[in-house]
């Protein structure tokens, strides 16, 4: 009996239902938590005694950091327990994953070199981190590109995940590249064992920006995860039951 | 001939599967040697993209020298890639391949052993190519040991990281672009530290912590590489 709840997760039109009774949930806290966060961010926060109002692009650039190697590797462990279990939902969970990675990403990238400009005087500089994240993006793309070459989806779910799972190697090389390598881009101050090393005035906005864009990922993983479900169980009866209703 | 291939390799007629590698690597050495567009491709291609930089560059020795691990490690990169192609192609396509996951023996081994020889057939032949490349690009003989051991030990690892990439594009119609979107990502670690070993060998300094880099992720190539091509493989033949 206890786990019947685990068992109905491989069953898509249960979870379709699911994922349209939480949308709300998520995307309304979300919004919420997001613009709270945003004004914390940009107005209360006092500007940093070195990099002055500048350093704001931190609230934007760390969380779609955070997020790019966490979509990155919900999308991996989705990918292995399809592969593993061959549960069709989790393949649906990895492919909605990939474009939404792939736009935090390029986000990461875009927001990191407006703000590389002003403090290191150059929008991009051949450091690690940077390349490694850089290397995810080309990742998410090969993902999405070898997806996209399979006219039968169960084989694009099969052979996308073990590409998935390779993939996985990158995260930890972004993660410790800061301080493996000699880097320009500064080390941890939050994803860290102990003490943050940032001012609780700035931490409690930051936060607040990752619990945010966490709760924006899951509703647009699900708004896309049912679209999933939706084209590829378009011949299923219980489409019509769920579209008539 | 791969209907043979289940029969000859079953475990009944092969108990060692060192001995089931053996005949794989035997066989795909004959092939190649009675074919040789698999050795010989590879090797002119890594030629002209040398050839390409002095001429988009400068032909002045001293510059030509500056970018030399760079121009070898890309020209080398590119090669290797081109010949990922010849990896699972053929066989794929003559049913070899699934003979081969129909034999019993561990397909991941027989896979490793298919790699091995690819890497003999063209990352061996671009290593002992590449000194001369240098040559051509200023750079004094005194490098060639480090050239030689960094690109050997590079193209290795770029084989079995490619053997999976290779596998997973099997069923795509010309997946050639797709698979070096899918390779090259994974492989600019062996490129970074291969161009430095490289750099420092030009430059006369100890290259060996360098190697040593490049030879765990060849470690870490043979390890789990072949696994994931298997699987890859398999995939494809369902």
């Amino acid at each position: 009996m206890a786990w019947t709840w685990f068992h109905r997760l491989g069953s898509p039109p249960y979870v379709y239902r699911l994922a349209q009774r939480l949308t709300p949930w998520f995307a309304w806290s979300a919004g919420i938590i997001l613009i709270g966060a945003t004004f914390d961010a940009l107005v209360l926060a006092p500007p940093d005694y070195q990099q002055g109002e500048g350093y704001r692009m931190l609230f934007i650039h760390a969380p779609s950091a955070w997020m790019s190697t966490m979509v990155y590797t919900t999308m991996a462990i989705a990918a292995a327990v399809g592969l593993i279990w061959r549960i069709k939902v989790a393949h649906a969970v990895a492919a909605s994953c990939a474009t939404l990675g792939a736009t935090f990403t390029a986000a990461t990238l875009a927001t990191g070199m407006l703000w590389g400009k002003p403090m290191w005087g150059a929008y991009w500089v051949w450091d690690p981190r940077l390349t490694f994240e850089l290397v995810l993006l080309f990742l998410y793309l090969g993902y999405i590109g070898l997806r996209a070459s399979f006219d039968d989806v169960q084989r694009a779910d099969r052979a996308s995940a073990v590409l998935a799972i390779v993939g996985v190697i990158d995260v930890p090389l972004i993660h410790y590249s800061v301080v493996w390598w000699n880097s320009l881009h500064q080390p941890a101050s939050v994803m860290k064992l102990g003490t943050p090393s940032i001012a609780p005035v700035m931490l409690i906005p930051l936060l607040a920006m990752f619990l945010g864009c966490t709760l924006y990922f899951a509703a647009l993983l699900l708004t896309r995860l049912r679209g999933e479900i939706l084209r590829r169980e378009r011949a299923a009866t219980w489409i019509r039951e769920v579209l008539a209703s | 001939m791969s209907a043979l291939a289940t029969a000859v390799l079953s475990p009944a007629a092969v108990s060692s599967p060192l001995d089931a590698a053996r005949l794989v690597v035997a066989r795909d050495l004959k092939l190649a040697f009675r074919n040789r567009e698999q050795i010989v491709q590879p090797l002119a291609f890594f030629a002209i993209v040398i050839t390409l930089f002095p001429l988009a560059t400068t032909a002045e020795l001293s510059r030509l020298r500056e970018i030399a691990p760079g121009a070898l490690w890309v020209a080398a990169f590119l090669a290797a890639l081109l010949a990922l192609e010849f990896l699972f192609r053929d066989d794929s396509q003559d049913g070899t391949l699934e003979q081969y996951a129909l034999s019993g023996q561990s397909l991941t081994w027989l896979i490793l052993a298919k790699t091995a020889t690819h890497w003999l057939l063209t990352g061996v032949p671009l290593a002992l190519v590449s000194p001369l490349a240098a040559g051509a690009l200023g750079v004094p003989w005194e490098a060639t040991p480090g050239i030689l051991a960094g690109i050997a030990l590079g193209s290795f690892a770029l084989s079995l990281v490619g053997a999976i990439g290779a596998a997973l594009t099997l069923g795509v119609k010309r997946g050639g672009v797709l698979l070096s979107v899918l390779v090259l990502p994974l492989a600019v670690p062996v490129l970074i530290f291969g161009a430095r070993a490289t750099q420092l060998a030009i430059a006369g300094q100890s290259y060996v912590a360098a190697l040593e880099l490049l030879a765990a992720m060849a470690v870490l190539g043979v390890t789990l590489a072949p696994l994931a091509a298997a699987a890859a493989v398999r995939i494809s033949l369902e």
